[in-house]
């Protein structure tokens, strides 16, 4: 990594990777990258969160499905650990609850394959400091 | 690819799912298929919405039409109308309090969104491990403005201006304490981050620092500009495996970018972090005490002042803020104090982050504007209590905090209401309890967390608590008399009068405040030798209907102690005196002859 050397420099990264997210998020091509973030704080690993991601990594790349599947923190949903967020492509993040390895199979079967919306998905219930 | 065009989206929380949310979805299923929309429109459950007041809930996309108090009856017009005619239903529409209009596109509106997260802007949504993606979410860009547009004198000002007050529990206002210790004159001063949680059920620190660890390291940093000090030193327990690797992870990589070290942003500013590790001793929460512990001395406080912001660790200023705190600096000097300071109370500024627990149906982590009613954290965050049960009080602040009741769930939450009511914010668990709570048990619970964590060096807090505990645990014996309530206020307020730190001055808040609330229950241990929510083991009696009985010998086989006695087709008896009150009995029967009284 090079050192940031000024608020100059540090305004030019920020917006590097801005537009390298949002050229994540934006593509256009039909190649799209599927985006998944998986809760992995204390809690969620306790609940399972590690299997979730490595299955998710296993069976994407089986169905050879171009995605980035991340760790993030807790994004709160005690009561439905592990949970995942999965952003298609052009499409609003949808949250799932309780995402074991049927779970899985299930999301990317029907809502990553299909487009189709499944039971247990957890509704945004809170503001953001941008709205 | 099946395309639907649209979706409804139906709450299935447990609320909801009470008011008959699965009949809805199955009669909202009956009339697509009546209308051959099975291709186009598809009905999917969703956990819950968080507004379980006005559930059931439904949400059409793409229009984000919100529709609320669904009745299974009103399937078919939904359909018929919305979904067939494109015409939404303006009867089921929320309508608004303020305006009295009704709401019919959710987007961008957010009354049903209690929550904003301030603190928590970034847990679960970026990865915690990846510098650039906080940087992205604006990360670093609060520190680079105060240290090249601000004077130091200016970020202390934002800060007391936004009304930011102490997240850890006592809700010292931070600004001022920043100021304070940077009008000691020293050579070298110091900024502690207090990451040592302990309160039982709380895990608000825990879930900021593996979320979002760098929110951290940039406001300790400003921290540092403003007092003029050089060396952060974050205490944290060991207990914390995770957050201390996230951390480690975190200011390597700042270190790396150089946005900690020497010369940051070429401004002349050095900064260094350091982490020490706790051994898990509630008291070292205590800022005198966490102080001696990173100091390699026991973990003990000592009386105040001098203040830590005048004589702290090594005997140097210093600053000593908890995780949330900081958690909430980078977005006040990015956003303004202007708009922090419009969220909230008039004395209580901001969000407070709850860990949610106990018997409620959606234990989570959460974050509510100051100002919002315990009634909303557990009725519609919240979902309501667990098993449709009633509910009986809520605990909040800990083992220093006390237990409210019904009449105070309307009371909106900041840091001089709770104390008002008898309890205190704390650092921010929220257990909550149902009918089948004992309250003298719970008081006696937090007793028994505050005897193993005082530190004994004071008297009071020693020798005290434990007489307390000692009361408490012949009241649940049913060996109490009337003198005893007396006797535990009374030694109560000695107590807080005459501890040496925070703990032992809070320490006897949940039994006070339990006699305030639940006297009643109380007097039905000492008078009626009854327990009322059936918790307390001795003062249960178990007893066979001799009428009932058919000497079936099942009881007396299952008898772990040998307490039933009785021959065989003839009614058994038990001893009172050698029953231990497991139960076995009352479960084995098969003919409700032994009752629990």
């Amino acid at each position: 990594m090079t050192k940031i050397k000024s608020m100059a420099d540090l305004r030019k990264l920020k917006d590097e990777v801005q537009s390298k997210i949002k050229l994540r998020e934006n593509s256009d091509n039909p190649e799209q990258v599927v985006q998944i973030k998986v809760g992995m704080a204390t809690c969620g690993i306790a609940s399972g969160a590690k299997n979730t991601m490595n299955y998710f990594i296993e069976e994407l790349e089986q169905e050879a499905i171009d995605a980035v599947v991340t760790q993030t923190g807790c994004m709160g949903f005690c009561y439905a650990e592990p949970t995942v967020e999965v952003t298609l492509p052009n499409k609003e993040a949808v949250v799932f609850g309780n995402v074991g390895k049927e779970k899985v199979r299930e999301i990317i079967n029907v809502y990553i394959k299909r487009g189709e919306l499944i039971d247990g998905i957890i509704p945004v219930n809170f503001r953001t400091i941008d709205e | 690819m099946t395309d639907y065009k649209m979706h409804l989206l139906i709450c299935g929380g447990t609320g909801c799912k009470a008011s008959e949310s699965d009949e809805i979805k199955n009669r909202l299923n009956h009339y697509i298929e009546e209308f051959d929309l099975g291709d186009e429109v598809q009905v999917v459950t969703t956990g819950c919405f968080g507004f379980c007041e006005k559930g059931p809930i439904i949400k059409v996309l793409p229009d984000n039409t919100f529709y609320v108090q669904v009745a299974p009856a009103d399937a078919e017009e939904i359909i018929k109308e919305h979904i067939v005619k494109g015409r939404p239903v303006g009867r089921l529409l929320y309508t608004d309090p303020n305006s009295a209009k009704h709401v019919s596109d959710s987007k961008g509106m957010d009354f049903y969104k209690k929550q904003i997260r301030i603190a928590l802007k970034n847990c679960g949504f970026i990865n915690p491990e990846n510098i650039d993606e906080y940087i992205a979410r604006d990360g670093y860009q609060a520190l680079g403005k105060c240290l090249t547009e601000m004077s130091r004198e200016e970020v202390i000002k934002e800060i007391k201006d936004s009304g930011l007050r102490g997240r850890g529990g006592g809700g010292f206002p931070t600004g001022l304490k920043w100021e304070i210790t940077k009008n000691v004159e020293n050579d070298q001063k110091y900024v502690v981050c207090n990451a040592d949680e302990g309160d039982p059920g709380a895990f608000m620190d825990r879930s900021i620092l593996e979320g979002d660890p760098h929110s951290v390291l940039e406001a300790m940093a400003i921290c540092g500009y403003c007092i003029g000090a050089d060396s952060g030193l974050i205490y944290i327990r060991a207990e914390y495996p995770l957050a201390i690797q996230r951390l480690k992870v975190a200011i390597k990589q700042a270190e790396e970018y150089g946005l900690i070290g020497n010369d940051i942003l070429g401004t002349g500013f050095n900064f260094k972090l350091e982490l020490r590790y706790g051994a898990g001793a509630f008291v070292c929460g205590e800022e005198t005490a966490l102080i001696h512990s990173m100091e390699g001395l026991r973990g003990e406080p000592t009386f105040k002042p001098p203040f830590p912001s005048v004589s702290g660790y090594m005997g140097k200023p210093t600053n000593v803020n908890n995780v949330e705190t900081f958690a909430n600096v980078p977005v006040i000097i990015n956003k303004g104090a202007k708009w922090f300071s419009s969220i909230g109370t008039e004395k209580s500024k901001g969000t407070k982050v709850f860990a949610l627990a106990g018997k409620i149906n959606n234990v989570g982590l959460i974050e509510v504007p100051m100002g919002t009613t315990l009634r909303e954290v557990i009725y519609d965050i919240g979902g309501g209590i667990k098993g449709g049960k009633e509910f009986k009080s809520v605990q909040t602040g800990g083992p220093s905090g006390g237990c409210l009741t019904k009449k105070h769930l309307d009371i909106p939450i900041d840091y001089d209401n709770l104390i008002a009511a008898g309890s205190m914010m704390g650092s921010g668990g929220m257990i909550v309890m149902d009918e089948d709570d004992c309250m003298v048990s719970i008081a006696k619970f937090y007793l028994d967390f505050t005897l193993e964590e005082s530190c004994g060096k004071c008297t009071p807090c020693r020798v005290g608590n434990k007489r307390l505990h000692e009361i408490l645990d012949k009241i649940t014996e049913g060996k109490g008399e009337m003198e005893d309530i007396n006797k535990l206020k009374e030694l109560s307020w000695v107590i807080k009068d005459t501890a040496l730190c925070g703990l032992g001055q809070t320490s006897p808040n949940p039994v006070l405040s339990t006699i305030a609330n639940f006297e009643n229950e109380y007097l039905a241990h000492v008078q009626e030798g009854k327990c009322p929510a059936g918790q307390c083991k001795s003062l249960l009696r178990y007893d066979i209907v001799e009428d009932l009985c058919t000497g079936c010998t099942l009881c007396f086989r299952n008898c772990p102690v040998g307490a039933i006695t009785g021959e065989r087709r003839q009614a058994h008896y038990i001893d009172q005196s050698l029953c231990i009150k497991c139960g076995a009995c009352f479960e084995k029967c098969k003919f409700n002859a032994i009752t629990l009284t």
